[in-house]
């Protein structure tokens, strides 16, 4: 072979080689880390998966929050006002949790039926909605303007509740 | 207050400008293919008057939030009466169409500063590099008036205050962070100009190379300094504490800077050697296009994220359009012309230009693999095959590998010579280096950590591998006879761009060990008197009080801290804020900066019994991330006020100018 060919031939070679190390490892990364999301109602019908880490979303469940009181456990029920899934969580929730309003959460399914949460992801604003979520809710049936309606009334109530209580807070 | 015309000047100054655009975009083209030089010499005066009228219209609606004129939809949806005046200033691009608008502002501003400093291209050049600016001006502006009118106003029902900012964006890192980053998205389409314009005239030589690098390299500069920002900002605004989260928008802005930095390598050997000339081209092409596709991410409401303001559908489907038709045409045209402008120059592979050629598959590759993470999800949603998310561990399946895999090779590149090297010449230079990396990388995790940790010594001795061979090499090269730090002095500054630049990978590379493998992230129940220790540290709530804002309410944490047995301790005050006007509940983070540790603190919620839940973390060396991403921007920059590029400069003084302006007009 003419050296020039040569040359050729390694840099083809090379560029095989890494391409396929890179489509491997690619492939290999993107199998094991894929999470599908979700909604109650899928849960409940037994289509997720027991044990892998997906993403399961809907309305957080007016009044179902409770805190354990030395520890920083957290259950809270995520429903799509169809069917609702347990959630338990260690940690510090995101700001914009509250109840009536759409949240994400990522863990794993148990065998029991809730979910073990690592991360539990709330809007950015008061505007916002999970895409997933909204999907969730509508296949539900219910339409966007009912959920908006429903989190303002709960809202309001909260601010209320949080008014007589003295402290002006809704946090 | 309601201003009469201020809005209607802004409108119509964008009107102005588009029209501007299109004839700055269309007869410099038609002139440079039919040779007029008279239809040429639109180009400048019509890239200055773009940006001038885009200016006025960009400080139209400056004003309106200033002067709180609630009228303008775009200002009573982002802005509130209480909010301070910065926040006022920067709150314009705080917002879908504000922010559109600083972009087109920024095209017009690069379209601007190449017409004022490449005076010195030939004028067919300049001509259809301006042309190609104003082309794609037309689009973007387009963009702006056809779906994102930032001046539409609310009348007759006008609200008596604005909805308020968004409080997460009530910060300095808004003031920064988008105009930084937006520099250097857009700064790629002067390169991109440069790319066409050289196939359009045909002339893939070296030169459009050397006038497109400084560019480049300023526009990549902007990026890293943009980049690095956003990480810093969501690390302390966020609130918990990270620092990258691979989550779709910051990816839009990693892969113009990945692509990016193969660009300005690749444009090196273009210049120098006059090889890569096709692929040069296609980089230029790919890098202004995942600039472009960050814009569409981002601003298209496909993802939701902090960044996404806006979610209505035509918008995105105006900028995909927009995408198409910029990498179809410039794909197309890359097709029919570059073939018959290239040809072989030939090098060993054990050369720099191997080196470099490797670097740029690899970056090559980490870009595709980044951007099948980011676009897949996208994808599948598309063609409705369900909804799925790729979590950070793909990402960093793949990143840190190949990561680890450049770097090797990075190691090597400022040792090597172009054309062709002696391989014991190369090893006899760098095993002792490659030892001593080795062997302090193995070493310095049982130092600091106390036990041996594969993951730290693995990138410690990759920054090693990095840094010991570049400082050997300037030993080598400053070694003069006039004595050492003449020695030091005729080094080019683009040679120390080089240095600076790869010292900045390495610096970021041990912060983002260091942090990822030894932070200390603790969460914990804490009322007043409670006492933790975290790190050799001691936090101690001593107070819980109550603050008001100029446009929000706190609760504030008063936090004792102690490191060790020391006499001396500190007061941290991490707050809970509500904004006021949207109800909006806020973590602010109290930080205790330091080059080699941060001390975070934050404020989860409020528990039962007067107790707070609370974030307490310890970050070694967090800050060495952001660090290298300034020193390889002060790189970039340095190697672009080298005085290879500044000759013409230098030569041209105030009355050549002049003289050679009036030579244009006269031509």
């Amino acid at each position: 072979m003419r050296p020039k060919r040569r040359q050729k031939l390694f840099v083809i070679l090379g560029l095989v080689c890494l391409a396929a190390i890179a489509v491997g490892l690619t492939l290999f990364a993107l199998r094991a880390n894929i999470n599908l999301f979700f909604s109650p109602v899928q849960i409940a019908a037994g289509d997720a998966p027991f044990e892998r880490t997906l993403r399961a979303g809907g309305m957080v469940k007016e009044g179902s929050v409770s805190r354990d009181n030395d520890t920083l456990d957290v259950a809270f029920t995520v429903t799509d006002y169809v069917d609702d899934v347990e959630v338990r969580y260690s940690g510090i929730l995101p700001d914009l949790f509250r109840e009536g309003q759409g949240v994400v959460v990522v863990g794993e399914l148990t065998q029991e039926g809730w979910i073990r949460a690592d991360e539990v992801l709330a809007r950015h604003d008061e505007n916002y909605m999970p895409p997933e979520v909204a999907q969730a809710l509508e296949e539900a049936g219910y339409s966007p303007e009912d959920y908006q309606a429903k989190a303002e009334e709960v809202g309001k109530k909260m601010e209320a509740q949080a008014k007589d209580s003295g402290d002006g807070r809704t946090n | 207050m309601q201003t009469l015309m201020i809005p209607e000047i802004g409108h119509f100054a964008l009107i102005i400008a588009l029209l501007m655009a299109l004839v700055q975009g269309v007869m410099p083209l038609a002139g440079a293919a039919t040779r007029r030089p008279l239809w040429m010499a639109y180009a400048r005066p019509m890239a200055i008057g773009q940006f001038l009228f885009l200016g006025i219209a960009y400080l139209c609606l400056t004003a309106s939030y200033l002067l709180d004129d609630f009228s303008v939809a775009n200002v009573a949806n982002n802005s509130n009466s209480l909010l301070p005046w910065y926040y006022k200033a920067s709150a314009v691009w705080g917002n879908h169409e504000g922010s559109v608008l600083l972009w087109s502002l920024i095209l017009a501003g690069w379209s601007f500063a190449v017409s004022h400093f490449s005076r010195e291209l030939p004028r067919d050049m300049l001509a259809r590099v301006l042309g190609v600016m104003g082309l794609v001006s037309v689009g973007f502006l387009a963009f702006v008036l056809i779906t994102s009118n930032p001046f539409e106003r609310l009348l007759p029902n006008l609200p008596d205050d604005g909805a308020d900012l968004n409080p997460l964006l009530q910060d300095f890192g808004l003031i920064v962070h988008p105009p930084m980053l937006y520099m250097g998205y857009v700064g790629f389409s002067v390169v991109f100009a440069f790319a066409i314009a050289a196939l359009l005239g045909g002339r893939l030589d070296a030169a459009w190379t050397r006038w497109a690098r400084p560019w480049t390299n300023i526009a990549w500069a902007f990026l890293t300094v943009g980049i690095a920002l956003g990480s810093w900002w969501a690390y302390y605004e966020l609130g918990w504490g990270g620092w990258w989260f691979w989550d779709p928008v910051e990816n839009a802005s990693l892969l113009p800077w990945l692509a990016g930095t193969a660009l300005i390598h690749s444009l090196a050997v273009t210049e120098k050697r006059g090889s890569f000339k096709s692929w040069t081209v296609l980089l230029a092409i790919t890098t202004f296009s995942l600039s472009l596709m960050g814009t569409f991410l981002v601003r298209s409401g496909v993802l939701t994220s902090v960044h996404a303001f806006a979610n209505d559908p035509s918008r995105g489907l105006f900028i995909l359009v927009l995408l198409g038709i910029t990498v179809g045409l410039s794909l197309l045209l890359f097709a029919l012309r570059a073939p018959r402008v290239s040809h072989q120059v030939g090098f060993n592979w054990l050369s720099r230009d191997a080196l470099l050629l490797i670097n740029n598959i690899l970056l090559v590759i980490i870009t595709v693999t980044v951007l099948l993470g980011t676009v897949y999800p996208l994808l599948l949603d598309a063609l409705n095959l369900g909804k799925i998310s790729v979590g950070p561990p793909y990402f960093n399946a793949l990143f840190v590998p190949l990561t680890v895999l450049l770097c090797l090779f990075m190691g090597l590149g400022p040792m090597s010579r172009w054309k062709r090297m002696d391989g014991r010449d190369l090893f006899k230079r760098s095993w002792l280096s490659g030892l001593a990396a080795l062997l302090i990388g193995m070493a310095a995790p049982l130092a600091y950590g106390g036990e041996w940790n594969l993951k730290v010594s693995l990138g410690l001795v990759v920054a090693l591998w990095i840094v010991l061979p570049m400082a050997r090499d300037l030993w080598t090269k400053s070694r003069h006879s006039a004595g050492r730090l003449a020695g030091v002095k005729r080094l080019s500054l683009a040679y120390w761009g080089m240095v600076l630049g790869h010292l900045g990978v390495a610096v970021t590379i041990i912060g983002v060990t260091v942090v990822s493998n030894y932070a200390i992230e603790r969460n914990v129940r804490m009322g007043v008197g409670d006492s933790v220790e975290v790190a050799g540290y001691t936090f101690t709530m001593t107070e819980l009080a109550n603050r008001r804002g100029p446009n929000y309410l706190a609760d504030t944490a008063l936090i004792e801290v102690r490191r060790g047995d020391s006499r001396r301790e500190f007061v941290m005050e991490p707050e809970k804020r509500l904004y006021i006007a949207r109800g909006m509940p806020m973590t602010q983070v109290a930080l205790s900066p330091g080059l080699f540790r941060d001390l975070y603190v934050a404020m989860g919620e409020e528990l039962e019994g007067d107790s707070w839940a609370m974030r307490l973390q310890y970050k070694p060396f967090v800050r060495w991330m952001w660090l290298g991403a300034l020193l390889m921007a002060a790189g970039g920059i340095m190697a672009v006020v080298d005085k290879r590029y500044r000759r013409t400069a230098a030569v041209r003084d105030p009355e050549d100018a002049r003289a050679a302006s009036t030579r244009e007009a006269t031509a």
